[in-house]
């Protein structure tokens, strides 16, 4: 047995790992300096950052807030600094934040905005954390699209709830219809008695009511509007409206029906081919002179529509494209199972083609947002609009990338949110293997 | 405004059009403001303050027309326009006057039936240069780098000056003024070149502005003034005799400060007329005694607002000039009240 020189009867106690493979030391050996070549990128972006950090920070934060002009500014560079180059003047930030915000809405009425916000969130609580909410804020949800604009236009209370007993109205003519003249007349019906409501009858009715049982807040005309709450307005509507119309676009342009494809295809190729800005000019001038002078169709309301129309027609390209993406044996497997047309697109395939395009969905949505600057061309003053507007003031003439900066940093914040939120909804209905 | 063409019902209110064929001058008394038309923001003409009130020499012509119509300054809507919008607005009804520095010239006034009512303005086209570049003269500057805004006569204009001074250019195209501040400051051109008005006022934002030199050559004409729509001759004689009051104040010597005690009556039979202790001249426009007087206490006569927004004590410090009252040797005289 002793042949053996030595056996070890215990085991060894697990070593450190060398110091060059672990901690601080190991990943930037790992990461950063794994081979000659990365070691030069590595140095060479080091060098890069801080080139692009030494001149940006100290703009950024060796700057003047205080100041009531850009040549007040300038002098308290000089004197602070010695020069007035590479220095910030946030004084333009300090003193037309909330202009850049709220743009010429009454001040004293903030808190309708601020509260609409507010309400906003909460309503799309249920629509994007649909686990997490309790179901009592749906109802909410369905109350929203009329209480947002009230509160933001505010004037009779009889206005808006007017607009809702018209969606009222086409359920119970469907109701009450389609025992009576069957389903095809209940849903035509549906759809003419809410227009023909809103149309004729709705005015004159919420005037009645409001002369009899005045209720209201005060009202704030759209030109008032402005600033970054209008991008917000318009990005919210855009959104929220483009999504359904697209999904029932998308639908129509993969119909049989001749003539709900041929409508669907020429509505979504007409707007696809044709410049936003150039359907802005529409609803701005052209409209104008259509309509019978006097005619009183308001400005924001026009771009909501044209802005929805250019979104729903990106919506249902996008969407077709997670149809497409569907194996067929999901559509004929919803078909096996007995199921009607639009319980199969309920049920199976738009779920599946939906999870498919959230990517393509959210760029849609940042994509809009972003394009509700392009208002400002026919001249109304949301964020780059009042830019402009605040550099004819004679005391702020002349400067540029304060404002920008500002401008970007608040669509940064936006845009963020939003590519974040689609990633963790990927991550959430993430069913793959 | 109907509530519920917010919430989506198209309300055609005005489907009774017939009552648009009442004049401007009832349209805008009926409903108690006036809706002028301004540009969306240019230094010393007109611009929103923190607070959102608008402020500038085209402004105080709107202020002006809204107290002699209405007897309020502050009843006046500001309709922010584009030079691509302007038109539009004014033919179509949406705003009752344009007051957007525009030039009067022979096809907006015949072709696009529009009626200036007068000049409050006159401009012409002129160059900056750097004072290092070492040039005088306009005539000197063959082969220069220009930045020209697109679209406007000033392209045009400088295409003339250069052909028939047979020198050449090129020409930096560049969208707005602001864009034109960075672009000319970065050195992308040597010369920039735009109204005369817009050259100081841009030379005033830079950090040292005796660095640069506006070129003593104006190579165009350019008479800003307000404009209505053709067709309807009453409203245009409203603006017009507003405008002309506020140019006859500083020439007889009414300003806001001495209105008061001279409304109650002068020696200078023309003072009486013009303020309505004599005569009848606001009824035969059809508004009140007392409506130059309005118009003038609205934000001053023509020269106070010259000085207030413009003029040589503001960071623009434009000289009168051209801009001065006939008697002073410029342009901007006004018919007789009588």
């Amino acid at each position: 047995m002793s042949d053996q020189a030595f056996v070890r009867t215990e085991m060894l106690p697990e070593k450190e790992p060398p110091a060059s493979t672990v901690g601080i030391v190991g990943w930037l050996r790992e990461n950063l300096f794994s081979g000659w070549f990365n070691s030069i990128l590595t140095v060479v972006a080091l060098g890069f950052i801080y080139y692009v950090l030494s001149g940006l920070v100290p703009w950024v934060f060796q700057s003047v807030w205080n100041a009531d002009s850009l040549n007040e500014c300038r002098e308290i560079m000089t004197e602070t600094w010695g020069s007035t180059h590479g220095h910030a003047c946030w004084g333009v930030v300090n003193e037309r934040w909330l202009q850049l915000l709220y743009g010429f809405y009454p001040d004293h009425l903030y808190w309708r905005v601020n509260l609409a916000l507010v309400l906003t969130l909460v309503a799309l609580a249920p629509v994007l954390f649909a686990e997490q909410s309790p179901r009592q804020l749906w109802y909410l949800t369905a109350a929203y699209p009329f209480l947002m604009p009230w509160l933001l236009w505010g004037g009779s209370i009889w206005g808006p709830i007017m607009v809702a007993a018209g969606f009222a109205i086409g359920y119970l003519g469907y109701r009450i219809l389609v025992p009576v003249a069957g389903g095809l007349v209940a849903i035509i019906a549906a759809f003419a008695l809410p227009i023909i409501w809103w149309l004729f009858l709705a005015g004159g009715v919420a005037g009645a009511i409001d002369s009899v049982i005045p209720i209201g807040i005060e009202a704030v005309e759209s030109r008032k509007f402005g600033g970054f709450m209008l991008a917000v307005l318009l990005g919210i509507v855009a959104i929220g409206c483009s999504l359904p119309i697209g999904i029932v676009l998308a639908l129509g342009r993969q119909s049989d029906l001749f003539i709900v494809k041929t409508l669907c295809v020429g509505f979504i190729e007409f707007i696809r081919g044709v410049p936003l800005i150039t359907l802005l000019f529409v609803a701005s001038l052209l409209l104008n002179l259509f309509l019978p002078p006097g005619t009183n169709f308001d400005i924001i309301l026009r771009v909501m529509i044209m802005m929805t129309l250019f979104a729903a027609a990106y919506m249902a390209e996008v969407i077709r494209g997670g149809l497409a993406a569907l194996p067929k044996g999901q559509y004929e497997g919803a078909d096996s199972l007995g199921l009607n047309y639009w319980q199969a697109q309920r049920l199976i395939i738009m779920p599946q083609a939906l999870k498919i395009s959230i990517p393509g969905i959210v760029s849609t949505f940042i994509g809009i947002f972003k394009d509700t600057t392009l208002v400002s061309i026919i001249g109304l003053f949301d964020v780059i609009g009042l830019s402009n507007a605040i550099r004819a003031d004679t005391a702020w003439n002349g400067i540029y990338w304060e404002l920008f900066a500002f401008i970007a940093f608040l669509f940064f914040i936006v845009c963020f949110s939003m590519s974040r939120y689609s990633m963790y909804l990927e991550r959430k209905l993430h069913t793959g293997h | 405004m109907k509530k519920s063409v917010i919430f989506g019902a198209l309300t055609v209110a005005g489907l009774a059009a017939g009552a648009a064929a009442a004049g401007t001058l009832d349209d805008v008394k009926a409903r108690g403001k006036l809706n002028c038309g301004v540009t969306t923001g240019l230094v010393g003409f007109a611009a929103p303050d923190a607070n959102g009130e608008w402020g500038g020499f085209d402004v105080g012509v709107c202020r002006a027309v809204a107290a002699a119509v209405l007897g309020d300054p502050k009843a006046v809507e500001f309709v922010p326009t584009t030079g691509k919008t302007r038109f539009t607005a004014l033919a179509s009804g949406e705003i009752d006057m344009l007051a957007r520095n525009t030039t009067w010239t022979f096809s907006r006034d015949v072709d696009l039936k529009f009626t200036f009512v007068g000049v409050n303005y006159y401009d012409g086209q002129g160059f900056m240069v750097p004072k290092e570049l070492g040039v005088s003269s306009a005539k000197e500057l063959d082969g220069a780098t220009v930045c020209i805004q697109t679209g406007t006569t000033t392209e045009l204009n400088l295409a003339d000056f250069f052909r028939s001074n047979n020198i050449s250019y090129e020409p930096v195209p560049i969208e707005t003024n602001a864009e034109a501040q960075q672009q000319y400051l970065a050195g992308a051109c040597d010369v920039y070149t735009t109204d005369a008005s817009g050259l100081a006022a841009t030379r005033a934002t830079f950090e040292d502005p005796s660095a640069h030199v506006l070129l003593p050559e104006i190579i165009s004409k350019e008479p800003l003034g307000p404009l209505v729509r053709h067709g309807d001759d009453n409203w245009g004689d409203v603006v017009r005799w507003t405008l002309n009051a506020l140019i006859t104040a500083e020439e007889l010597g009414v300003s806001s400060a001495n209105i008061g005690e001279m409304s109650a009556g002068t020696n200078n039979p023309e003072v009486n007329r013009l303020l309505g202790s004599e005569g009848n001249l606001g009824e035969m426009l059809g508004l009140s005694a007392d409506w130059a007087k309005n118009a003038i206490m609205a934000s001053g006569n023509y020269g106070e607002l010259f000085e207030k927004n413009i003029g040589e004590n503001t960071p623009i410090g434009l000289a009168r000039g051209l801009n001065a009252q006939w008697t002073d040797g410029g342009l901007i005289y006004s018919p007789p009240f009588r």
